[in-house]
């Protein structure tokens, strides 16, 4: 997407990050003067502390991930939003309790609470680091994303500015996660779509989404000549080519030396070319967009509402709507979503987003992404049960969720900081639904990248509103980021270096092992975050919940509610989790394109691994366990 | 990253009574998450019936999934505070 700097963006969002930024050294050096973290801890209010839980919970895939999804797929982009709040309260119910019962806040604590195992030690601590960097991935992706519209960088130098920040925090000062940081951008985070939510209801739907400096592109439409399927005429452009992909049909069309792809679509024996988006990488490096220079400006933010359907009659127009009666009349609508589809023409890689219209009925309903309903197969089937395992089970399986749980002055507190943590993510995942929609119909949407809808929405109704928003999202990012190279580092430092390989390391070196694994992990994250540029966070997300769920949860289930389990089977289930997800995601068609292959030739069908993985995990740590008891039995008998 | 207890909450009685109960509560939960996707593969046409307010059931079950976790969440919090209260409390008069 081509985007114009606004420097009153630019300046809110300096302004608030170097805020955050600001409080967050401000409160690791209040935390360093304490005797400890925890007693600062303990005289936080509970309100404070609920709006902080929500805060640590709402990440960059909540925010940036689902409501893109939504605007791109419908209804499966809201699966994401169910399946994070039913994670959550599983990882409540299932785990919180046993495991304050065992005295551990983390896993790798827990799981060798009672074995003590080398091999425990060493299986957590790779799996703590795969499952990191699988969650670093969609941050830094999004981060990219969002810098991209504020600066106008390509999306590499977003990536790497927050790599270069987060580096340079955690290695020259450590950065404490503080409750005021996160009660502030949790608090912001839901009042600011809450905001957002108003104004979608307030614009109702209208064909024409024009926003104030921001008109919407009315895309063209030509009836042509059509021959033996060949297009031979097309009013006063000139036809340079026509393709034929996956049984739909692409023209090039030139006219004042510019030239354009279309597609053809046939209705009941009558024509229509319908424009689309191009972007086409020359040989020679150059890049075109719509058949010009990116500095013409010819490439423009998509989706409209194609038909609106009120009360059984078509109208231009609804004015204010209320929330049911806005889900309602998408239900009975047509909307024009973007579909990507990429070719060769000659030398040139060419990308169309081409126009694909879609009743409301069938994107409010799961299946464009999830295929399960008619002619759908079996492999997208077990796809969509992969991905809603995957979510349920994969929260439980990042215990740093549940850490905020154990850190407040007494039980009742907790008791309360829950249910309005509980209450404050459940209205944001329901607002998601409401954003990633209004994004879907209001023309905002950057075809190359689904992570920036809500802001682009929010940019559609007010710079500052935008600004805050981005401003907002980017110190999640940050937040996070720094919290998962730090715990990364410390699995490669304190758990691998220190515990398993036993290298004894005074103070000063332990915290430079610390740092210069920090950048390692860093470094890497960077290159990551631009290799998988374009692909949403959330679905990015729920990989990582899929190698989590798979690794963590048989292991840290066994342990907890199955007291034959045995070391080998928990450090066998770790091994066996990550290695089989692993190997399903690197193998997925996803994956393949990745690589630059077919997805269609991909080894399997499978996008989310959890459905084969976690079963087999679980197996394992019940067979092994169960055998390693038997062998135990035996010795003791002999 | 230096996270850990805000205070030492001491011995909790409740809390083998507390983790029954959040089996339960998974268990209640699950089944209610189940029913969603089995719908959506069994029978997805199921889901498009429009249910109330000119809305589909999809819209009415994927609400309500967010809805009853919050819910559930509540009520266990209270019933989990209850035996906070209850159980922590005779001990210490005993």
């Amino acid at each position: 997407m081509i985007y114009e700097i606004s420097y009153i963006a630019l300046a809110f969002f300096l302004l608030f990050v170097g805020f955050v930024l600001w409080l967050s050294f401000y409160f690791a050096r209040k935390t360093k003067s304490a005797s400890s973290y925890y007693a600062a801890g303990g005289q936080i209010h509970w309100a404070v502390n609920g709006i902080a839980f929500a805060g640590d919970y709402l990440s960059a895939a909540s925010f940036l991930g689902i409501c893109g999804m939504i605007a791109t797929v419908g209804y499966d982009g809201f699966l994401y939003s169910i399946g994070f709040l039913a994670g959550w309260i599983v990882a409540l119910f299932l785990i919180a309790e046993p495991l304050k019962r065992l005295g551990k806040y983390t896993f790798t604590d827990a799981l060798n609470s009672t074995f003590k195992s080398r091999a425990i030690t060493l299986t957590a601590a790779i799996s703590t680091l795969i499952v990191s960097i699988f969650y670093l991935i969609p941050q830094m992706v999004g981060a990219g994303d969002l810098v991209t519209p504020l600066l106008g960088f390509p999306h590499w130098v977003g990536v790497v500015l927050v790599g270069v920040v987060v580096i340079g925090i955690v290695a020259s000062a450590g950065m404490t996660s503080t409750t005021y940081v996160q009660f502030i951008k949790g608090g912001l985070l839901i009042i600011l779509s809450t905001i957002l939510t108003v104004y979608i209801l307030q614009n109702g739907f209208t064909l024409n989404p024009d926003h104030k400096d921001q008109p919407y592109h009315k895309f063209m439409s030509i009836s042509p000549t059509v021959e033996d399927g060949k297009v031979i005429k097309a009013a006063d452009w000139q036809v340079i080519s026509q393709q034929e992909i996956k049984e739909k049909t692409y023209v090039k069309l030139e006219k004042d030396k510019i030239e354009r792809w279309f597609s053809l679509t046939e209705k009941e024996g009558s024509y229509d070319l319908k424009e689309a988006l191009s972007i086409v990488d020359k040989k020679n490096g150059n890049k075109l967009y719509n058949g010009e220079p990116k500095t013409n400006k010819k490439f423009y933010q998509v989706g409209n509402m194609n038909k609106i359907v009120k009360n059984g009659k078509e109208i231009e127009k609804t004015g204010p709507v209320g929330p049911a009666e806005y889900l309602s009349i998408i239900e009975k609508s047509e909307l024009v979503r973007f579909a990507k589809v990429s070719l060769k023409d000659g030398d040139d890689d060419v990308t169309l987003y081409v126009q694909n219209i879609t009743q409301g009925k069938n994107f409010m309903l799961p299946g464009l992404k999830y295929k399960i309903g008619k002619g759908s197969s079996i492999w997208s089937k077990m796809d969509f049960i992969s991905l809603m395992l995957a979510l349920f089970l994969g929260t439980a399986s990042l215990p740093h969720i549940l850490i905020r749980y154990y850190t407040v002055k007494s039980q009742r507190d907790a008791r309360k900081s829950t249910i309005l943590a509980i209450a404050a993510i459940g209205i944001f995942y329901v607002l998601t639904l409401f954003m990633g929609l209004g994004a879907a119909v209001n023309g905002v949407m950057d075809v190359e990248s689904s992570n920036m809808a809500a802001p682009l929405l929010a940019k559609a109704f007010g710079v500052i509103l935008f600004s805050i928003i981005s401003a907002v999202a980017f110190a999640t990012i940050l937040g996070t980021v720094a919290g998962l190279i730090i715990a990364s580092s410390g699995a490669i430092a304190h758990d691998l270096m220190e515990n398993y390989f036993k290298i004894n390391l005074d103070d000063d070196k332990k915290v430079k092992a610390g740092k210069i694994a920090a950048v390692c992990v860093g470094a890497f994250a960077i290159i990551l975050g631009i290799a998988f540029k374009g692909m949403n966070v959330s679905f990015l997300v729920g990989w990582a919940f899929s190698v989590a769920a798979s690794a963590n949860l048989p292991a840290i289930l066994f342990l907890l509610f199955w007291k034959k389990t045995t070391a080998n089977g928990i450090a066998s289930s770790i091994v066996v989790g990550v290695v089989s997800s692993l190997s399903i995601i690197l193998t997925s068609p996803t994956m393949w394109e990745r690589y630059g292959l077919d997805p269609l030739t991909a080894m399997h069908k499978l996008d989310n691994p959890a459905i084969i993985s976690f079963p087999i995990a679980v197996l394992t740590v019940w067979i092994v366990s169960a055998l390693g008891k038997k062998k135990e039995e035996k010795l003791l008998v002999v | 990253m230096n996270h850990g207890p805000a205070v030492e909450l001491g011995v909790d009685h409740a809390s083998s009574k507390k983790a029954k109960l959040g089996v339960l509560f998974f268990f209640i939960y699950f089944i209610f998450y189940s029913g969603f996707v089995i719908i959506g593969v069994v029978n997805y046409e199921l889901l498009s019936q429009e249910f109330a307010f000119g809305l589909s059931l999809a819209i009415f079950y994927g609400l309500g999934l967010i809805i009853f976790a919050v819910l559930l969440g509540m009520v266990y919090n209270f019933l989990c505070t209850r035996y906070e209260d209850d159980l922590n409390k005779e001990e210490t008069k005993s």
